[in-house]
């Protein structure tokens, strides 16, 4: 099991399912194998995967075209490399959608040796958009808190998921 | 070569009831449809329409979506026909105009412009069926037998390029509707919100 001050799947999933999650919208990361078989497992639950996490950010608007209420699952690094598909298909299509950001070389304490988390919340505050963070299952209640934002300002928050480096795997 | 605004006139007879992504041939296809089962995005970022029409086809499983991608954005995005062809939507018709440039920054070449097989690409990334075409005759004569197959499907079509030189800030915009706009509206037709 994974230890009580950690980020369970479990808690993720019931997060989703809470909030109506139709699709999630992905590309793995080296730690969220686990979550990967609990939502694989689930016959409520699309998964579509993807080749480069800039995609996610059309297929997911077109879902929600569609009528579905997606989700995207992706690493801090994709969503850097992702900045003109979040501009263009999530914030200029007025997308309402929750991404679940793996925080890559977070360590809390502000110290680290990983450019990735060095950037990433600067690059949220430059394209102006709502983030959480979430380091274990006490926080949770924070995933709801960025639906409902989401939905409220009609455009993607984040929910950084800084506990990457031992909550997902077990 | 076709002229895009040609195919598009013996696609419209054909159109029936789907949701037709206009994409790359949006400009013509605005003067032959603009209902709410249009959707008219102009450029939200560049590679990403095949994405869009996936996403919208696994949500709507009951209607036809018909995409009018392009060759660079094609290019740009190559790994998405993987992810088109994993999920499969039977109801998702994919055409790329191909007109081999960059039109709207002046008509430089895309890379290796006259040598790529999409049609190849995309069988080879997973699509069932694929063709190409480069006559309008062959294309209205095979067209009717494509859209009554299932899903999902990679057409192909070689098109004269319509190259823009004028500034960004000085071309007319076509579009009569903003993006977002285009999705409510979508999204109201379909009973989504």
């Amino acid at each position: 099991m994974a230890d009580a001050g950690a980020l369970s799947p479990e808690t993720v999933m019931r997060q989703m399912k809470q909030n109506g999650v139709t699709d999630i919208v992905w590309l793995p990361d080296s730690e969220t194998n686990w979550l990967f078989l609990l939502m694989r497992a689930d016959p409520d639950l699309r998964l579509v995967g993807v080749t480069r996490e800039g995609h996610a950010c059309s297929i997911a608007a077109g879902l929600f075209a569609g009528g579905r209420k997606p989700m995207m699952l992706i690493q801090n690094t994709g969503m850097m490399e992702s900045g003109d598909s979040i501009r263009g298909w999530l914030m200029g299509l007025k997308v309402p959608i929750v991404l679940m950001v793996g925080y890559r070389g977070y360590t809390r304490h502000g110290v680290n040796n990983d450019t990735a988390a060095t950037y990433t919340e600067r690059f949220l505050m430059a394209f102006g958009i709502p983030f959480y963070l979430v380091e274990n299952d006490a926080d949770a209640d924070r995933i709801t808190i960025a639906f409902k934002e989401a939905e409220e300002i009609k455009s993607p928050v984040v929910v950084l998921v800084g506990d990457e480096y031992h909550g997902f795997n077990r | 070569m076709m002229h895009t605004a040609d195919l598009l006139k013996v696609f419209a007879e054909f159109r029936g009831d789907a949701i037709v992504i206009s994409g790359r041939g949006g400009r013509h296809w605005i003067e032959l449809s603009d209902t709410s089962l249009d959707v008219p995005l102009g450029d939200p970022a560049m590679g990403g329409h095949s994405g869009f029409g996936l996403g919208l086809a696994l949500a709507q499983p009951n209607k036809r979506v018909i995409l009018f991608d392009s060759e660079g954005d094609i290019l740009m995005s190559m790994g998405q026909l993987a992810t088109i062809a994993e999920q499969a939507p039977a109801n998702f018709y994919h055409f790329i105009l191909d007109n081999e440039v960059y039109a709207t920054t002046g008509g430089q070449p895309v890379p290796n412009a006259k040598n790529v097989d999409y049609a190849m690409i995309a069988r080879g990334a997973g699509y069932p069926r694929a063709f190409n075409f480069s006559e309008l005759d062959a294309f209205s004569a095979e067209l009717p037998g494509i859209l009554k197959a299932p899903g999902p499907v990679f057409v192909a079509l070689k098109v004269f390029p319509e190259v823009e030189n004028t500034p960004i800030g000085q071309r007319v915009r076509w579009r009569k509707r903003s993006a977002d706009k285009v999705v409510r509206d979508l999204r109201g037709v379909l009973g989504a919100g």
